[in-house]
This record gives C-alpha cells, sequence and structure tokens, in this order.
C-alpha cells in the first residue's frame, strides 16, 4: 500500500469531489450493490490506501490488457493514476528490462504481504517451466515469488482462471490455470476472453475497499458472474418460443431470434455480458448476432466446437467408426445368435422326426 | 466431478458408447430374429398371403376390443397420454431435433418451450400412474420383472432431469443439464436390451402375428 488514500489523491489531483461521487456510483452500478453498500463503499473509497499492484504476464496475448485499457468507468487512465498504484506492467510502464525488474522488486519488497497480484495469462510447467520465462526466470518460479508476499491474487482472462487457450487438447506446453500453483493465498478468478474490462476495474475496487468478494464454485465473484448469459439474454423469449435462426444470414438472424442453433453457449456460461455489455455498454456479441462461445468458463476451447448446438454430442469419436462398427458387431452377433438358434432347432426337428419314424409300440 | 465436466462426459465418450451400444443391440436382435428358421406352413392359405392382415393388425391392436373396453380403455388412455407426451418431448423440442439432425441430418419445425414442458408434464404423471397401477395390481405386479421397473425408471429420469434443466431447478444448470443427457445415453443403450425395444419391434411382432392369422383366415 502507499501511504496516500485514493482521496488525497483524488484532491492533488484536482478531481471533484461530485467526480469522485460519479466514480463511485458507476463501479457500485456495476457490482449491483445495495444503495447502503454503495454508501459504504463511497466512505471507504475516501479513506482507502492506494494498493499496490503487481500485473504479471505470463502465456497470454494481452486481449486482457487490451480490454481493460477500454474500461470506461472507471476509465484506465483514472483506475492507474487514482485509485490503484500500478509498480509493474510489462506492457503499460515505460522502464523496461533490469530498470523495470528492479522497480518491481523494490515494490514488492516495500508493500510485501499487502499488493495486490493480478495475474494474465496461463503458467506451461512442461519442460521444467522453459516455454515462458520473465527475466530468465520461469514464469511458475516468478509466479510463486511474487505471490509469496501478495495479499490477494487476482487472475485476470480465462487463460489465468482456467486454463484457456494454451491449456487446450493437447496442450503441448503443460500449461495450468494460477489456482493450481497459488495455494496458499486467495485467488479472484475473472475469466472471460477476454474479460469485460468494467469487471476487472470493479473486482479491483471491490477488493480495495471490502476485500475479496463473494465467490462461485470457480472462485468467480457472483457479483458478475452469478447468471448465465442465457438468464439475462434479451433473445431468451425467442428461445421459449422456438424460434431459432438457422444460419447466419436467414430470416431469424435478420429478426434478432435466438442463436441456440448456431452453437450459442449462453445456457451453461456464466458472465455480465447481457447487463455490462462491452466498449461502454454499446453491446455484446449475441447483441451483435453472433452466438457466445461461452469464453467464461473452463475449457471452453474443447466443448466441441463453437457453432455446434449445446444439445449435440461433441464428436469424441468418428461417428462413421462408432456407427459402421457397431452395425458390423451387431449384424456379426446377430447371425452368430441365429446360427446356434438354428442348430437347436435342426437338432429338435431331427429328433422329432426320428420319433415320428419309430414303430409304435402295439400294446401302447 | 463438477457440472462442466458431467456435462462435457456425457456429450462426449459416454454419448457415443450408448449410441454403439444402441446400433449393436438393434442389429443384434434384428438380424437375431430375421435370420431364424421359419416353421414351414403346409396349410392352404385361406385369405391371400397375409401381409394385409398384419398391416391391419399394427392398427387395430392399438386399440383395445371392445371386449376389454370397459375394464382397460382408462389405463389405455393413460399409455397414451405417456406415449404421446414423450414423443412430442423428443421430437418437438428444437435442442432434441438438433441431435438428431447431428445423427441423421433429419430436421423439422419445432416447438414452444411451454408446449414442450406442459407435454413432459404430463408424460411424467402419467408414468407415476402406471407405475402406481403396476405395484397396486396383483396380476399386474406378478408379471413384472426387474426389467419392468428399470425400463421405467430409465424412461422417467430424462423427463424429470429435463424438466428440471428446463425450469432451472436442482441447482448447477449444467449439472442438470449433464445429468439429464447423461439419462438419455442410459436410455439409448439400454433400448435394444430391454423392454424399451418394444418402440422398434412393435411393428414387427404386430405385423408378424397378424400375417399368420390373416393366412389362417382369423378376422383382424
Amino acid at each position: 500500500m502507499t501511504d496516500e488514500t485514493i482521496r488525497d489523491v483524488l484532491t492533488r489531483r484536482g478531481l471533484s469531489r461530485r467526480a469522485f461521487l460519479q466514480v463511485c456510483a458507476s463501479v457500485t452500478a456495476a457490482l449491483a450493490l445495495s444503495p447502503a453498500e454503495a454508501a459504504d463503499m463511497t466512505k471507504r473509497l475516501e479513506t482507502a490506501e492506494r494498493p499496490t499492484v503487481i500485473y504479471l504476464s505470463y502465456q497470454e496475448c494481452t486481449g486482457c490488457l487490451e480490454s481493460l485499457t477500454r474500461s470506461f468507468s472507471p476509465g484506465i487512465a483514472s483506475l492507474i493514476f487514482n485509485d490503484i498504484s500500478l509498480a509493474y506492467n510489462d506492457t503499460l510502464q515505460a522502464a523496461a528490462g533490469q530498470a523495470a525488474e528492479t522497480a518491481k522488486d523494490t515494490a514488492m519488497k516495500n508493500a510485501w504481504g499487502k499488493y495486490v497480484l493480478v495475474v494474465d495469462g496461463s503458467v506451461p510447467l512442461a519442460q521444467n517451466g522453459a516455454y515462458c520465462a520473465v527475466a530468465g526466470r520461469s514464469a511458475v518460479s516468478d509466479l510463486k515469488r511474487a505471490a509469496g508476499g501478495a495479499a490477494a491474487v487476482v487472475a485476470v482472462g480465462t487463460c489465468a482462471a482456467f486454463g484457456g487457450l494454451p491449456y487446450a487438447a493437447p496442450n503441448p506446453t503443460g500449461a495450468v490455470p494460477v489456482s493450481e500453483i497459488v495455494r496458499d493465498r486467495p485467488v479472484i478468478n475473472i475469466s472471460g476472453c477476454p474479460p469485460i474490462a468494467e469487471v476487472i476495474t470493479g473486482v479491483i475496487l471491490y477488493y480495495t475497499t471490502f476485500g475479496v468478494p463473494a465467490l462461485d464454485h470457480l472462485h468467480r465473484p457472483m457479483n458478475f458472474y452469478g447468471n448465465t448469459i442465457h438468464d439475462r439474454c434479451y433473445r431468451r423469449p425467442f428461445y421459449d418460443r422456438g424460434m431459432f435462426a438457422k444460419t447466419f444470414d436467414d430470416e431469424g438472424a435478420r429478426q434478432g431470434w435466438c442463436l441456440f442453433e448456431l452453437g450459442c453457449k449462453g445456457p451453461i456460461t456464466h458472465n455480465a455480458c447481457p447487463t455490462t455489455k462491452w466498449n461502454g455498454g454499446t453491446s455484446y456479441p449475441i447483441e451483435s448476432g453472433h452466438p457466445c462461445l461461452g469464453c467464461s468458463e473452463p475449457g471452453f476451447w474443447d466443448k466441441g466446437g463453437f457453432y455446434k448446438a449445446l444439445s449435440t454430442p461433441t464428436g469424441h469419436w468418428s461417428r462413421t467408426g462408432v456407427v459402421s462398427g457397431a452395425v458390423a458387431a451387431g449384424v456379426a452377433a446377430g447371425l452368430s445368435t441365429a446360427a446356434v438358434a438354428r442348430a437347436r432347432q435342426g437338432r429338435a426337428q431331427k429328433k422329432a422326426a426320428s420319433a415320428d419314424s419309430e414303430p409304435k409300440n402295439p400294446t401302447s | 466431478m463438477n457440472g462442466a465436466s458431467v456435462l462435457d462426459f456425457a456429450r462426449g465418450p459416454v454419448f457415443e458408447i450408448a449410441l454403439a451400444m444402441l446400433i449393436f443391440g438393434i442389429a443384434w436382435r434384428l438380424v437375431g430374429i430375421f435370420a431364424l428358421r421359419r416353421p414351414v406352413d403346409y396349410s392352404e392359405p385361406r385369405a391371400g398371403t397375409g401381409w394385409g392382415s398384419g398391416l391391419r393388425m399394427i392398427v387395430s391392436r392399438s386399440w383395445p376390443r371392445r371386449e376389454f373396453r370397459e375394464r382397460v380403455l382408462h389405463w389405455d388412455i393413460v399409455s397414451y397420454i405417456f406415449h404421446v407426451g414423450y414423443a412430442v418431448a423428443i421430437l418437438g423440442y428444437v435442442p432434441h431435433i438438433m441431435l438428431i439432425r447431428n445423427l441423421t441430418g433429419l430436421q423439422w419445425p419445432g416447438l414452444p418451450g411451454g408446449v414442450i414442458a406442459f407435454a413432459a408434464g404430463l408424460s411424467a404423471g402419467a408414468l407415476l400412474a402406471l407405475l402406481g397401477h403396476r405395484l397396486t395390481s396383483p396380476v399386474l405386479r406378478r408379471l413384472s420383472n426387474f426389467d419392468d421397473y428399470f425400463s421405467w425408471l430409465l424412461a422417467f429420469t430424462p423427463l424429470v432431469t429435463g424438466l428440471m434443466a428446463y425450469y432451472g431447478i436442482g441447482g448447477n444448470y449444467q449439472m442438470v443439464l449433464g445429468l439429464h443427457i447423461l439419462a438419455g445415453d442410459i436410455l439409448f443403450a439400454w433400448l435394444p436390451f430391454g423392454k424399451i425395444m418394444h418402440v422398434i419391434l412393435l411393428a414387427f411382432s404386430r405385423g408378424t402375428t397378424g400375417a399368420a392369422y390373416g393366412r389362417r383366415g382369423a378376422p383382424i
């Protein structure tokens, strides 16, 4: 933690109390907090010390950070200049090389046991972690070292939360999620590929004021991951009425009908897309006519195909192989059974015929 | 196992194994029956080959004869409610049609979810009533064996889990959906090996009996 409170920083930067309250209102609205909690959050944010945040990136595509930079409320500039003290992020910082590593080490030393560690990307374990190294250290050793002094770890993006793309079969790098490495600290998973910007900033601000939020069984904040996309989808009435788009350019698609047949994973995907939306509340994928890929769920790359309906098989084995093998085996078994039955019938008939041909006992 | 892994398991390897067992079992039983030696009928046919009678019997046996109607008609109606409701739920629900399309390439328009839920609810209620009848009727109880009760359970479980998934009952949706698909997989796998095989053998058994009766001149 830095010595300055968030309110001190805002005052020093000339932000009015009204602007501060606007930020608080938008964050509490995004978190769906009650009015009492909203007032409490405002009070706490005024007195809360700015937390030191160290942001590490491993096997990732930087999409999560791209998403974070598009946060509207609070904006990324407001977040890193006012609300948190971002001590290390290899993409956003000006420093590079040894200077950056020294800054990170100093920040960790100064805030040991108190800083928030944000991680995006999965951690490779194969080949002793050689697939991803930062400053000559493998990702796994770097993460273990940084997590040792963290008050909490925020795993941003599906790669950090559940392994994501690197974890997908055949997982050549032996990638694992952050929670498999960090077991002695609270880990908050903010899944999504990428996660919604306001969800990332909202969770960080929530942690700053209230601590670890209520989490679901996958350690995701309930405020944002409590409902499925399907629960809040504006196309849900079409699902209930059995009206589905069959292709991306048919009448159903133009009329905005349900995208279930086009592979929508909304019924099993927990995220805030339909409520928080993207790009400052502009829209979300389904609103743009594309089915939900289920990107905030574990193993979403390996669920049989993005455009396969949820009720269809994932295609675990070759369908031709399964069907032809089963037919051949069934016919063979049927013919064998019939042959045994025919042989038995033949023996019974012979026995009956020989019994008929035997001379009858005249006394009987 | 969490909900996601149960769902993936049910949609993945278990479905393929169930499909293989279904196809294997149907092929085994049909080939086994049709390859049996038929007894030679030396008698003079009284009414052609009897194929017309066979087709007539498939239909005529679908309703109780006048002599038995008063005693069994209401249970036949309950049975029809179960069967029709089941067929509507299976063939009318779009996610099910998607599965059929995936397997066969065939598809047709679906029905609204409310209609499906109503049909499935009726069907489940009818199944419960039929189980109650089986358990309370001394004759039926004596005639029933493991296959009857197990087949009943396998028919009932997908209905209940399907309704639970539709109405969001039972907690984790992925788990409930996974269990529903798993129940369907087990039904698929068991179908050829128990009494549920009547969905396929019904036409053959009635047709064969009708043809034999017709050949001998019995009224169908």
